[in-house]
């Protein structure tokens, strides 16, 4: 698990902070603690339904913050719980662009033990920053 | 800082609020264009942008407007139904009504209501709030009576708002969500009146009287509207507006300007959204009523008393140094407290001034309270419930929903949850003592107490 939880940020909410080799697996990492906070059993999750996503942004702490939005709208417009089967990130001159691949399947309440509606990936203390092991992000959700 | 902090609390609420509290508020009072203070209500905790419980007003031509003033559960808000039932009439049917307000609103995660409705009746809907719901059959005209704004902002326009808004949220009208939503039925003891008038002019005068209250907002659509222009401001406050921010979350733009009042326009629609969520929610729960008691929604005497927003902003004229100034007034988990002869009351609360709802923690109780002529001080704002005292972590750690659950029966409440996880994050050790808060607001006099609500039954988001 390249996650943690972080008990002392905004007390009412959900903070954690993500680790990856790459900036990809950090981007993994961030989905899988997103998710997690959601659901408390994500492995229940069967892939059945397939979707793709493309998003761009001028910053990399930007980037993650709407591709965690993704994840918070799918859970309700189609109330689909998504996991990340792939996902292929492009660092241009001054933008970043993101490709990925969603697997999962609508929320089934007798399998899926769902904890609680995140509402939204805030900006409050967000950061993605390379550290020696690779990438490290801060991100603080709104539940 | 353009102005000083205000902060009401004790010195028992004060040391038990989070460092990030002040800083939060600092940054607020740092805002172009704020008026007087940055409040800080006494259930204020660490949140972002705004702390939660943070109040300030701006000059409408000045001034800013902040998504993260208000919040991303625009307009979350709190409603009073009262019955004309004792508690000795409901006492054998308690688990019959939870578990059927339980089926009948759904609740939890991504929840999706049960009417019918398109994406264009949505954005009708999103234009006229709790009027369409009465239109609709949901309801009656005294409950917009009884509903802040008369259940809908004005100047709303659905062509502010994305498409991927109307997607996440156009099927969640009538659903009660999760974290620490909820809807309780509550009986009113007769020790726990404190001022019988009024409470006999919000129709609270039968002793052991049955009331219910919820607490929920505009759900996916209106925290898509804040993230959406969160990110929008956030693109163009540096290169167009020059807006420099201590905390991006506090991201805003000029009034006046085309985005502030684009993003008015778009907030006033999740404004509406939520009134017509709680509307549906209002009618569920008297259609639930009605079946277990056999009897009609009016002959159980089920009024609305009130309807409370906690996320806001609005324009406002108050009296400042002497002066009616017109203000763009933030309250981002904060509740409006009009005093007597404020604004937009009811005629029939004319004299008492507006019933203030405080929930507290599902474990504990709730409180009416009302709205004093001496709220002009923070611009007829007061608390909005318990704020917690510990993280949603730590008290998943160290509570057990389905114990909590036994428990809570044990002590004579009959709770019904989507989540048992998510009960333990609302254990009633996880929140302030309520009696803290709301002995606050009356020593500031900023806020009367009126009346005590125990909980019976509970139907947790």
């Amino acid at each position: 698990v390249a996650y943690s939880y972080v008990d002392n940020v905004a007390g009412s909410d959900a903070a954690f902070e993500a680790t990856g080799r790459t900036m990809e697996e950090l981007f993994v990492s961030a989905w899988n603690a997103t998710l997690n906070t959601m659901i408390e059993n994500p492995e229940s999750i069967d892939t059945v339904s397939l979707r793709s996503i493309r998003i761009t942004a001028r910053e990399a702490d930007l980037l993650l913050h709407d591709f965690l939005q993704k994840l918070i709208f799918f859970k309700d417009a189609t109330r689909e719980l998504l996991m990340v089967k792939r996902v292929r990130l492009i660092h241009t001159r001054n933008r970043y662009k993101l490709r990925a691949r969603l697997m999962g399947e609508p929320i089934d309440t007798s399998r899926h033990n769902m904890i609680v509606d995140i509402k939204a990936v805030t900006l409050y203390r967000l950061a993605v920053v390379a550290c020696t092991s690779g990438w490290r992000a801060t991100v603080v959700l709104d539940v | 800082m353009r102005v000083p902090v205000r902060i009401y609390a004790t010195e028992k609420l004060l040391r038990a609020m989070d460092e990030g509290v002040f800083d939060q508020i600092s940054n607020v009072a740092k805002l172009p264009g704020i008026v007087d203070y940055a409040f800080c209500m006494p259930d204020g905790h660490w949140g972002y942008g705004f702390p939660i419980g943070g109040t300030a007003a701006f000059d409408t031509d000045a001034g800013v407007i902040s998504p993260g003033g208000i919040g991303f559960d625009i307009n979350c808000g709190m409603r009073l139904m009262r019955t004309s039932l004792q508690f000795e009439e409901i006492k054998e049917h308690i688990h019959t009504l939870i578990d059927n307000l339980f089926k009948r609103i759904p609740s939890g995660v991504g929840g999706q209501g049960n009417i019918r409705i398109s994406r264009d009746d949505f954005r009708e809907l999103l234009e006229s709030g709790s009027s369409w719901c009465i239109r609709a059959g949901y309801g009656n005209t005294g409950d917009l009576n009884r509903t802040e704004e008369r259940g809908c902002m004005s100047g709303a326009d659905s062509s502010k708002v994305s498409d991927t808004a109307i997607e996440r949220g156009y099927k969640q009208v009538g659903t009660l969500g999760s974290g620490n939503h909820y809807l309780e039925i509550q009986v009113l003891r007769p020790e726990h009146v404190f001022d019988s008038e009024t409470a006999e002019t919000f129709g609270l005068s039968i002793p052991n009287q049955v009331v219910v209250m919820f607490h929920c907002g505009s759900r996916g659509f209106g925290h898509q509207v804040a993230s959406d222009y969160v990110r929008l401001l956030l693109e163009k406050m540096n290169s167009r507006y020059r807006l420099d921010i201590e905390d991006r979350e506090l991201v805003c733009a000029p009034f006046q300007s085309s985005d502030g009042q684009d993003y008015f326009s778009a907030m006033k629609c999740a404004v509406n959204m939520a009134f017509a969520n709680r509307q549906v929610i209002a009618h569920r729960v008297r259609e639930v009523f009605s079946d277990v008691f056999h009897r009609s929604p009016e002959d159980l005497g089920m009024e609305q008393v009130y309807d409370v927003s906690h996320n806001t902003a609005k324009i406002e004229t108050h009296l400042y140094n002497g002066v009616s100034r017109s203000m763009l007034v933030h309250r981002k988990g904060a509740t409006r407290c009009l005093g007597p002869g404020g604004f937009d009351l009811p005629s029939e609360y004319n004299s008492t001034g507006q019933p203030v709802i405080i929930g507290g923690s599902m474990e504990t109780g709730s409180y009416l309270l009302v709205g004093t002529e001496r709220a002009c001080e923070t611009f007829y704002t007061t608390a909005h419930g318990s704020g917690r005292a510990m993280s949603r972590r730590n008290a998943k750690k160290r509570f057990d929903g389905k114990k909590i659950q036994r428990e809570m029966l044990h002590r004579g409440i009959y709770v019904r949850t989507s989540s048992y996880s998510g009960l333990a994050e609302e254990a009633g050790a996880a929140y302030k003592n309520i009696e803290d808060v709301i002995d606050t607001t009356v020593r500031a006099g900023i806020s009367r107490k009126i009346a005590r609500f125990v909980p019976v039954g509970n139907v947790k988001g």
